[in-house]
């Protein structure tokens, strides 16, 4: 069935199962390659996109209970408010290795500092914990959330 | 100038190919003069008109950072700056290109000269045509950023304008370029992000995964459970039923004999639908065989087996049966591990495509040459007549080297003539048909002399083996620490049968000898009344160098005793031995491997209840005389503390039932998460005066020892078992 999207700011229209994930209607209809499959049952959140700003497991979401909810992917997670500066970060302190979960960790850390901009080392292990990274950036991804953190508070431009 | 380039084993051609792009190519020879056996590798540079420099990255990136450090030596010799790079992957054919796989941590050892010699002879064929053009001597020029300058006359020119007249020189012999001083480095050394982070960071497709060409089809597997079982038969008609369905597939994944079938690929218009079109499947196997084989056998027959004489003898000296009788103390304990999978966050895929041309591939492999061949032989295909071409990689920690899901997507796609198909594993096939880090029994025994040495050291190693030998990453070698410095040794080997698939992983081999080992050596340490470090250094003796004819490999003492007193003295590490059971403990570890020397010490605590929390580590390594990219090898590092924890506390084994695994996803095969992860790993790389080395796996082992040994100190309680959470 035909089904009407926001995605990344655009209006989109798709011909597909409505029990078909986002995460798959992103990759192969919608040609956005950069969310990733890694366990295909909400474990490791490498296909993390956020709803209406809300970070989700798109490999758990039907494409049709999607709505009108507008969908952000890691495509575009620069109009996020705290995307810039966390893609920043990212770059500054060459957060990734093989760099395969990375697309999923800024998309958490983007919801994360654009909510809680004052996270302390616990918050940021409690909200980090649902992205698996098999590569073990941790020390790293802590890093560069606090640098992010900090141009998110302060105001300044990333 | 120098001879025609013709006549030298290593030289470098550059040549004009158009639009004001010269393209440099040095052919390097690799291994010692006369060792022609040892093959050539080829770099090169294109300089674009606008000053720009292209430079090919041979080996796979798997996120070991080798697509950023190769450029780096290159450009360091060719005295350019970084921003001036545009970094290319090279096709794969190591017949130009020398050995193209990420593994054994050696992608820096064999690059580190030739790389760099590549670099300098292109630098010093534009000096030279500086040096004709302005009728100056070659000596007199300087060179930065891309430009040779003359300073008596206030010259300068780019390389770009001085390539075309470089083009035409003869070659200078390679070996006689002079490199820079290590003083003088201006990349080698420094930090810089990765060649792809910025693409990564913006979800750009750079995976195999994400391979897209047009009219392509997708492929999901059902591979039998039961390794080495075969397909008997299928509902073709159900699963054809399903709309979308192209084919069904019958496939040989390598573990069975050419000819027959071990898997059934689904072929359809989307992913998403193969995978669930598989549910109407119902395959049959043929696997009676093979399901006699389970964890619960193997302990089973691993008992047995150290009950009894071993199967064959790994490495004698003295009598260290006698030498245990007459020692003043002896230390008997028993070590196992289990099976362990890689689980690379990306699932295995590939994407091929047949047509009259022949094969071509898109695989994220570690070893595409070896792909290449096992596919050519499996379907009598010409070598010539596949293309690989190489993807970034989801991580790769040796799962693969192995090729079986480019066998896979090349016979789907010669099923399908004409059309592209991306193979995908689900997370499920991912983690039940890996090759395996093999499980492992270990007997040890040691004696103590008067003075606290070790004067006997027995290990009977229960592992898996095939007419007499091990299988594949599951031997155990003559010169495992500390038995060529002990005077009486017997390190002994039984082999189990299995029908498992075993391979590589990360610092394999390692991983689980380091544990074993060092935790064993602890408790010797514990009952000479002293702590490891201590046992470790009194063992070591005088700087030397055990089998020297391993070269690089050669086991030198000095060099572990370096790492060994710096972390000591990081860690403010305490000689007297704490009574075990305070509920906080250090433990030390440490290890040589993959040319690394690695020592690590861990603060541990345990609680009432058991749960172990790993406070901070400190790592001192010796990788040599520079770590070329330090932002990166920081990363190296951590990494592997990290991933040597997780295969160590979290759970992590892969059990057999029946002859198939049992563990599926993330729940049954747990990762690492962030809230698991130490706070602080402090790392120190002592600089020696040797050729650098590689650094994605030496600093993984001695962690798992390093904790075992912390939560002895802090409860009492030896860890001499892997797999508990």
């Amino acid at each position: 069935m035909t089904i009407k999207l926001k995605v990344n700011r655009e209006e989109r229209s798709i011909d597909v199962d409505p029990d078909k994930p986002l995460l798959w209607a992103l990759r192969e209809d919608m040609k956005l390659p950069g969310t990733k499959f890694g366990c295909g049952a909400g474990l490791c959140g490498a296909c993390t996109v956020l709803l209406d700003g809300q970070p989700v497991r798109s490999c758990q979401t039907p494409i049709g209970s999607v709505g009108n909810a507008a969908i952000t992917t890691i495509e575009d997670v620069s109009s996020q408010p705290a995307g810039p500066a966390v893609l920043a970060a990212w770059q500054e302190l060459d957060v990734p290795q093989c760099g395969y979960c990375q697309a999923g960790q800024i998309m958490t850390a983007t919801w994360m500092l654009g909510e809680f901009p004052d996270v302390s080392p616990d918050d940021i292990d409690g909200m980090m914990s649902g992205n698996i990274c098999r590569c073990s950036t941790y020390m790293r991804i802590r890093e560069a959330i606090g640098q992010a953190a900090k141009t998110v508070r302060t105001g300044e431009k990333a | 100038m120098n001879a025609p380039a013709i006549s030298r084993r290593s030289f470098i051609a550059a040549s004009l190919i158009g639009a004001g792009v010269v393209a440099f190519d040095a052919r390097l020879a690799l291994g010692a003069p006369g060792d022609e056996a040892a093959g050539t590798v080829n770099a090169y540079v294109r300089i674009l008109p606008d000053n720009r420099f292209v430079i090919g990255a041979k080996n796979p990136e798997i996120g070991q950072g080798v697509k950023t450090m190769l450029p780096m030596l290159i450009a360091e010799e060719l005295d350019i700056d970084w921003d001036q790079v545009v970094v290319e992957q090279t096709p794969v054919n190591s017949a130009t290109y020398g050995r193209q796989v990420a593994g054994g941590s050696r992608t820096t050892p064999t690059s580190w000269l030739l790389m760099r010699q590549a670099g300098a002879a292109a630098r010093s064929m534009l000096v030279q045509a500086a040096a004709a053009k302005w009728a100056v001597d070659a000596g007199t020029l300087t060179t930065a950023s891309g430009m040779v300058s003359h300073a008596g006359s206030g010259r300068s020119a780019s390389y770009a304008s001085l390539a075309a007249d470089a083009a035409k020189l003869a070659a200078p012999a390679l070996e006689e370029v002079p490199l820079k001083d290590e003083a003088d480095f201006g990349i080698i050394g420094t930090s810089r992000m990765g060649v792809d982070t910025p693409a990564i960071v913006t979800g750009k497709p750079l995976y195999g995964i994400d391979t897209d060409l047009p009219n392509m089809a997708y492929a999901a597997i059902e591979i039998c459970p039961v390794f080495k079982g075969t397909v008997v038969g299928f509902d073709e008609a159900a699963v054809k039923a399903v709309p979308g369905v192209i084919s069904v597939v019958p496939v040989n994944s390598g573990l069975v004999e050419k000819g027959s079938f071990d898997a059934l690929a689904i072929v359809a218009d989307s992913w998403w639908t193969a995978k669930q079109a598989r549910t109407k499947l119902n395959a049959k196997w043929d696997d009676a065989q093979f399901r006699k084989f389970s964890t619960d056998s193997y302990v089973e027959a691993a008992q047995a087996a150290l009950a009894a004489p071993a199967d064959g003898a790994i490495f004698k000296a003295g009598d260290a049966a006698a030498a245990l009788k007459g020692a003043v103390k002896t230390v008997t304990a028993d070590y196992d591990y289990p099976f362990l999978a890689h689980a690379t966050l990306e699932p295995q895929n590939c994407t091929a495509q047949f047509d009259a041309d022949g094969l071509t591939l898109w695989a994220p492999s570690q070893a595409p040459e070896g792909g290449r061949a096992q596919i050519a032989e499996l379907m009598d295909l010409a070598p010539e007549a596949i293309t690989i071409h190489l993807t970034r990689i989801g991580g790769g920690f040796g799962r693969r080297l192995m090729s079986d899901y480019m066998l896979q997507a090349a016979q789907i796609a010669r099923a399908i003539p004409g059309r592209p198909v991306k193979l995908l594993y689900t997370r499920e096939d991912d983690t039940a048909h890996d090759y395996y880090r093999p499980a492992g029994w270990h007997r040890f025994s040691a004696g103590l002399d008067e003075e606290g040495s070790i004067a006997s050291f027995a290990d009977h190693f229960v592992t898996f083996g095939e007419d007499g030998k091990p299988v594949r990453a599951a031997g155990l070698s003559e010169d495992e620490f500390p038995a060529p410095l002990v005077p009486n040794v017997d390190l002994s080997v039984s082999y189990l049968e299995t029908n498992m698939p075993t391979g590589w992983l990360r610092a394999p081999g390692s991983n689980a000898l380091g544990f074993v080992f060092q935790s064993f050596l602890d408790e010797v340490a514990e009952a000479a009344g002293v702590d490891l470090p201590t046992l470790m250094l009194r063992t070591l003796g005088e700087d030397r160098v055990f089998f020297p004819e391993k070269g690089a490999g050669a086991f030198n003492t000095g060099r572990a005793r370096a790492v060994i007193e710096q972390v000591v003295k990081d860690a403010g590490w305490s000689h007297a031995r704490p009574t075990p059971g305070s509920g906080k403990g250090r433990g030390f570890g440490f290890y040589f491997s993959h040319l690394g020397y690695f020592a690590e010490v861990l603060d541990a605590a345990v609680s009432q209840d058991g749960t172990i929390t790993v406070e901070k580590v400190w790592v001192a390594g010796d990788i040599g005389s520079q770590v070329i990219n330090p932002m990166n090898a920081m990363q190296q590092v951590q990494g592997s503390v990290i991933d040597g924890l997780a295969q160590a506390m979290i759970g992590q084994k892969i059990d057999q039932v029946d002859g198939a695994v049992v563990q599926r996803n993330f729940d049954g095969f747990p990762l690492m998460r962030i809230d698991g992860a130490p706070r602080e790993i402090a790392v120190n790389f002592v600089k020696s005066q040797y050729s650098p080395t590689g650094l994605g796996e030496p600093a993984l082992p001695p962690v798992i020892p390093a904790l075992a040994n912390a939560v002895y100190a802090a409860s009492g309680k030896r860890i001499r078992s892997l797999g508990f959470a």
